[in-house]
């Protein structure tokens, strides 16, 4: 199974619930439409739930980097929610704990963006 | 001692089959869970190289798989037939300078799921890479 991504909005935060596999082929570029269309729509405020993707490889996290990167220089804010412990030890291994905020609780984290 | 030898077609299909089938013989081999993700992770990550940047989707080159389970752990030997790989051109993902750069993290991934990583050429033109993993890191 490739991911699945649907999007609904909390307040002035746009919702990304994520489900399946974000890896290289279909995954990532489905993943990297999909942040690049919110972005030309106006979303500033991207949560990327993450709380059913069962599995991300290194593409998948370079597509992930690089919203990060569009959303950002478009002068939004994108952050994480629902991170598995797998996706954890990747954000540890590549020290990009560093660079995206991340929660465990959608509320806390929708009650974050500025 | 078992020993499993195949050789895959130059697609991202190939690139999930060799991570599935590495992973059924790293559970065969004592691996649990986790343990699994890992390996299947690491090969992922090496057939993905194998595909796109060794053999860059030819249809004429294979991938070769060899993989063998041992009482202490697993091994697996992944070689291309694509120009050839140098290791030292990859920047180091960690740098503050390269944290967010799209690509080039595979490497770091693999040699921080399996207990041994080596890179070489493939006799007869290519890469070859050499992934081992000990039950007793677990």
């Amino acid at each position: 199974m490739s991911v699945k991504l649907t999007t609904r909005q909390v307040g002035d935060v746009t919702v990304v619930d994520a489900a399946g596999r974000i890896t290289l082929g279909e995954g990532a570029s489905v993943f990297r439409d999909t942040i690049r269309d919110l972005v030309a729509k106006g979303n500033k405020k991207l949560l990327i739930n993450l709380s059913e993707v069962s599995y991300i490889d290194s593409s998948g996290i370079g597509e992930m980097v690089s919203g990060f990167t569009t959303v950002t220089n478009g002068g939004g804010q994108l952050k994480l929610v629902g991170l598995s412990k797998r996706v954890k030890d990747l954000l540890q291994i590549t020290k990009l704990y560093t660079v995206f905020e991340a929660f465990d609780d959608e509320t806390v984290a929708v009650g974050s963006f500025k | 001692m078992e020993k499993l030898q195949t050789t895959l077609e130059s697609t991202l299909q190939s690139v999930d089959h060799a991570e599935e089938l590495v992973m059924l013989e790293a559970g065969k081999a004592g691996f649990d869970e986790d343990g699994q993700h890992q390996i299947g992770m690491a090969v992922r990550e090496c057939a993905v190289n194998a595909v796109v940047h060794g053999n860059r989707y030819n249809k004429n080159k294979k991938v070769h798989l060899d993989v063998e389970r041992t009482a202490t752990g697993i091994t697996v030997v992944i070689g291309d037939e694509g120009e050839g790989f140098d290791v030292n051109s990859i920047a180091d993902p960690l740098a503050p300078e390269n944290l967010l750069k799209q690509s080039g993290r595979g490497l770091l991934l693999i040699r921080a799921f399996m207990d041994e990583f080596d890179m070489h050429p493939r006799p007869g033109g290519g890469t070859e890479v050499r992934l081992v993993k000990n039950l007793a890191s677990e």
